[in-house]
């Protein structure tokens, strides 16, 4: 890393989070204007974008290669009043709160105030939404039941494919024009929507044009005005790179990793799609480039990896833009889950890892910045010196890259009904999210929790916390004569309340459909230009609508220990477990003891809990899988929690495993902290009984710490494992390297630390940006030392 | 059959290669002055009450078989240690036999303090052999564990005659056997053996200073101290001047 580069690099890191008002200004401006009133609301949108593009501030950092930033400068971040507008009260809240905080100064509180606000209320999406939710939901929704991901962001979770890298704008406004040229209003009674919406993809693709050659003219005035030869030279290779991308189709490495920022920065402009955006298979996509030039000398390696450097500080100026209510505590970071794949497959089945997915490597291991995550893709086919590469960074201690099962991944996204093609050119975005790039929308909708259910169902769908009847009545379990009741009893709340979810799924998918079309993102996603269909409204070569199930450690400690305590061993009645949970274990410790150490868990390859797991798997992909969701998309689950079972926590009370009320629930499936005792291969084999490839992505984790990665035998061992969990179709591993000693410190001492990062579920964070419970949880964990 | 263990281990990286479960086996017939698994000892038997349990034959190997997927993937397998394997070695006998029926990769971690006709009678059902050899001298062997040598160096010797592939485990005890002449004593003793793979140095370690406190055992813990690096390396070095491979560590 050279002196310029960790320059930019600690701007970046030092940068603070700001709430920036010139987004949420310009569209209101448009709107306020009257331009466009009477065009089709696709056209609508992309001449507000145009708008904000028109006129929004070029800000260039000193020194940098890589020019676009979303705000008028690093961590200033915009907001999206037409999705959800913030209240003054919001705001104050957002500037003072103890984590995630971003500073909003008088300014933005005065156009917020004057223009913002006024304009907006009443026709946010947000409050469209829950305007539309039934009364069922809404109280499910309070109760913790499950969250709901577009109340606060728009549909995003998706990942370009290699489109752009053959593909000028220019390209794809001919392309556009072709199947304009196209419809048939003879016969099609969808011609005028395609027509619309195909009018404001090319209004959307000229606008990212024009955006681009702003800051060509930007950096040609900083040309003339450099001193220094050498940047000055580089400052009009960047103008002349920016008259260049995204109009025409790159022809280097350079141009390559530039329009790919272009087409970022437009994405997260447009809207404020959930998990950002990512170049996904970046190893792949910039190969050819790489190759070419290194080959004919044109390019070095040092070159290569200063751009790369640039390019990799471009993400981490760009947080996720503020989140409030259940959003914040669902999804408590700044991290926007750019996850950047490494290695895989080819489309035509061969081993991907090349020499760039090594650089990449180097890249990421210097550069030690929180975005944009990383992950390697592993398949039978990738050989251990890449996994061993990988796990060279794992152990340094900062949560990246995690590891994924490519062969699971094309099985996942096959069963689904994708081509073995499009499956190979996918991999994961977000935390965990199997998906198909390019030519996939996997809209995530919401958490769903499983534990709660099941408290629900020990309270015939009377909810103890808003104490109100919000599940239906399936008995008193303390009248049930056998577990499997018990059971069916839990199904029949399951399926009530995946009900509801899915029904408000698809009245909000709607609503994005009708309100908010993403056209700039429809141009990136096969095969919205050839269907002349919004990415919004099922324009993608496949649409998947996605909810996530948490809370799997728990929930199958807490039938195990019914099932074991009361109706096998008959150590206590039903009558009083029901009275232990309702005094939260108050003067029933020997009880707790019993159900926390001497009941059989989840997480030991022990198959009196773990096939409960298989069960409740099973009922809840019964539940939901296969179903019809909004604009011709297919309900999938997934199991993965970001940060909501801290969240999910707080909504229930004392479980039969031994929680008290409050306190998280385990994440993704792992088992609940603590409860694994039995070493890192256990959990892998209960992990794996559940069938990972129904799923849409699942998340491990499992913690060591540094002194485990002394010998290149433990090392080795880490790689066997790997190997060993992915050929019993695990999804996703992730290793957390750090002692709690180290942790401790940090949480009291959160100014020392503040380059701690730790992987916290599917994604790395700053451990001091970590609520409490969190930051305890994470010590907690398991910690496999002296194995 | 049936048998005494006090542990089952998974995910075991130092006794033997790949990844391995090792069984502990109850009983030892040694007394060592520096033992750190004194849960081991057989009058801590008792039904639910002590460290050691009875558990079948059959119950160890649904227990080692459940972790199959990671040997085959590492190239490890099953370790059977103590305590004294021999000790029960009937069952030890059952068991290493039903391993070799599912062509499980078996490791044997023993003081040869066993009757010559029983160690001849079980050996061809092991594929490794992790051999103690502590003090070459026999009366400081008798000091220090209660026994004499004789016997362990004897069946040393016919296992390196069986064709079976051995490690030898050497514990470093600073103060004990940590002395030049028995390190060379000990090398010399090596040198002359066949299918030796390496010398493993196991420093002595404080971990087993819990466990005499937890089992009300404190009075009998001696106060020895953990060996420093250099030292390490010293005896390190002096194996390895008689070619002999060393690794520290398992």
């Amino acid at each position: 890393m050279n002196e310029r580069i960790k320059k930019l690099r600690e701007q970046s890191l030092n940068a603070i989070n700001k709430v920036s008002a010139e987004r949420a200004k310009l569209i209101t401006d448009f709107y306020r204007s009257g331009e466009g009133r009477g065009d089709s609301v696709p056209v609508q949108r992309a001449l507000a974008f145009k708008y904000i593009l028109l006129n929004k501030k070029v800000h260039i950092n000193e020194g940098e290669l890589i020019v676009g930033e979303r705000g008028p400068e690093p961590k200033s971040t915009p907001t999206y009043p037409e999705v959800c507008i913030h209240s003054l009260e919001d705001l104050k809240k957002i500037d003072s709160r103890k984590k995630v905080s971003f500073k909003v100064n008088d300014e933005v509180e005065k156009v917020y105030k004057e223009e913002i606000i006024p304009y907006w209320r009443g026709r946010s999406i947000r409050e469209i939404v829950f305007s539309h939710m039934s009364e069922k939901w809404k109280d499910a929704y309070k109760a913790g039941v499950f969250t709901e991901f577009l109340e606060q962001r728009a549909p995003g979770h998706t990942v370009p494919g290699n489109k752009i890298y053959k593909q000028g704008f220019e390209d794809i406004i001919t392309e556009i024009d072709d199947n304009i040229k196209k419809i048939d209003f003879f016969n099609d009674p969808d011609a005028f929507d395609k027509n619309e919406e195909l009018k404001a993809m090319k209004i959307s693709a000229e606008s990212l044009i024009m955006f681009a050659k702003k800051y060509s003219l930007e950096l040609t005035e900083l040309e003339k005005k450099e001193k220094n030869t050498r940047r000055k030279n580089e400052l009009a290779e960047m103008a002349e790179i920016c008259s260049r991308v995204p109009a025409k189709k790159p022809e280097t490495f350079f141009e390559a990793l530039q329009y790919y920022w272009f087409v970022h920065i437009g994405v997260i402009t447009e809207l404020n799609p959930w998990d950002s955006f990512n170049p996904g298979r970046l190893d792949q996509h910039l190969y050819p480039f790489y190759k070419k030039e290194t080959e004919e000398g044109s390019l070095t390696k040092e070159k290569a990896k200063e751009i790369l450097f640039s390019f990799w500080i471009k993400f981490n100026n760009h947080p996720a833009p503020p989140k409030m209510g259940v959003t914040a505590k669902e999804s408590n970071t700044y991290t926007d889950f750019t996850l950047i794949n490494l290695g895989g497959l080819k489309e035509d089945g061969s081993d991907a890892v090349n020499e760039l997915s090594y650089l990449l490597m180097d890249v990421i291991e210097e550069m030690r910045i929180l975005q944009p995550g990383s992950m390697v893709q592993v398949s039978k086919k990738n050989p251990d010196t890449f996994i061993k590469r990988a796990l060279k960074i794992i152990k340094t201690g900062f949560g990246q890259p995690s590891v994924f099962n490519t062969d699971a991944i094309v099985k996942e996204l096959t069963r689904q009904g994708k081509s073995i093609k499009d499956a190979r050119n996918g991999g994961a975005s977000g935390c965990v999210e199997s998906g198909a790039f390019g030519t996939e929308s996997y809209i995530l909708t919401g958490y769903f929790n499983l534990a709660k259910i099941f408290e629900l169902t020990l309270n015939n769908g009377y909810d103890p916390l808003t104490k109100k009847n919000i599940g239906i009545k399936t008995g008193d379990p303390e009248k049930f004569s056998s577990f499997d009741q018990l059971m069916d009893a839990f199904g029949k709340q399951v399926k009530y309340f995946t009900d509801i979810k899915i029904e408000g799924n698809n009245i909000i998918g709607k609503i994005y459909s009708e309100y908010l079309p993403a056209p700039l993102l429809s141009i990136l996603i096969d095969d919205c230009i050839k269907k002349g269909v919004d990415y919004n409204s099922g324009g993608a070569r496949y649409n998947t609508t996605y909810i996530q199930g948490v809370g799997l450690g728990s929930l199958t400690d807490s039938l195990a220990s019914v099932r074991y305590n009361v109706y096998d061993k008959k150590n206590i009645t039903m009558a009083k477990m029901m009275d232990i949970l309702d005094t939260d274990f108050e003067g029933y410790e020997k009880e707790r003891n019993m159900f926390i150490n001497k009941t059989p868990k989840y997480g030991n390859d022990n198959d009196y809990a773990d096939e409960l797991a298989m069960k409740i798997f099973t009922i809840y992909f019964n539940s939901v899988d296969g179903r019809p969701g909004p604009n011709g998309s297919i309900h999938r689950i997934n199991m993965l929690p970001t940060t909501s079972h801290v969240y999910f926590g707080s909504k229930i009370g004392a479980l039969p495993d031994g929680r008290k009320a409050k306190e998280p629930l385990s994440e993704g499936i792992s088992p609940f902290q603590g409860a694994d005792r039995n070493g890192p291969t256990a959990v892998i084999k209960s992990a794996s009984k559940i069938d990972h490839i129904k799923t849409g992505g699942t998340l491990l984790n499992q913690k060591f710490t540094p002194s485990f990665f002394n010998d290149k035998k433990s090392i080795d061992s880490l790689v066997f494992l790997i190997r060993s969990y992915f050929k019993l179709n695990g999804h996703h591993i992730q290793f957390n390297v750090v002692n709690a000693e180290t942790l401790r410190e940090a949480k009291n001492d959160p100014e020392k630390h503040r380059d701690l990062i730790v992987r916290v579920a599917g994604y790395s964070d700053y451990f001091v940006d970590l609520v409490e419970e969190l930051q305890d949880e994470i010590i907690r964990r398991t910690e496999h030392e002296g194995f | 059959m049936e048998g005494y263990i006090f542990d089952i281990k998974k995910f075991a990286l130092h006794d033997g290669p790949g990844i391995r479960t090792t069984v502990f086996f109850s009983g030892c017939p040694l007394n060592c002055l520096w033992c750190h698994n004194p849960e081991s000892r057989m009058d801590l038997k008792g039904e639910n009450t002590g460290p050691n349990r009875k558990v079948s034959s059959a119950y160890i190997m649904d227990e080692l078989l459940k972790d199959s997927v990671f040997y085959e993937e590492s190239g490890g397998g099953v370790t059977f240690s103590g305590g004294e394997p021999f000790f029960q070695y009937r069952f030890l006998k059952d068991v290493l036999k039903k391993c070799g029926e599912l062509s499980l990769h078996t490791a044997i971690d023993t003081t040869g303090f066993v009757n010559e006709d029983i160690f001849k009678d079980v050996l061809p059902l092991g594929d490794l052999y992790l051999y103690d050899l502590k003090v070459m001298d026999a009366d400081k062997h008798r000091d220090f564990t209660g026994v004499s040598n004789e016997i362990i160096l004897n069946n040393l010797k016919i296992l390196s005659g069986s064709g079976k592939k051995v490690i030898i485990r050497f514990p470093v005890i600073p103060g004990y056997n940590d002395d030049k002449k028995n390190i060379h004593e000990t090398a010399e003793f090596i040198s002359a053996l066949k299918n030796v793979d390496k010398i493993d140095l196991l420093p002595y370690h404080m971990y087993g200073m819990s466990k005499y406190k937890r089992l009300n055992l404190s009075s009998e813990m001696k106060k020895i101290k953990t060996p420093d690096q250099s030292e390490l390396n010293k005896i390190r070095n002096l194996f390895e001047s008689y070619d002999l491979k060393v690794s520290l560590g398992g």
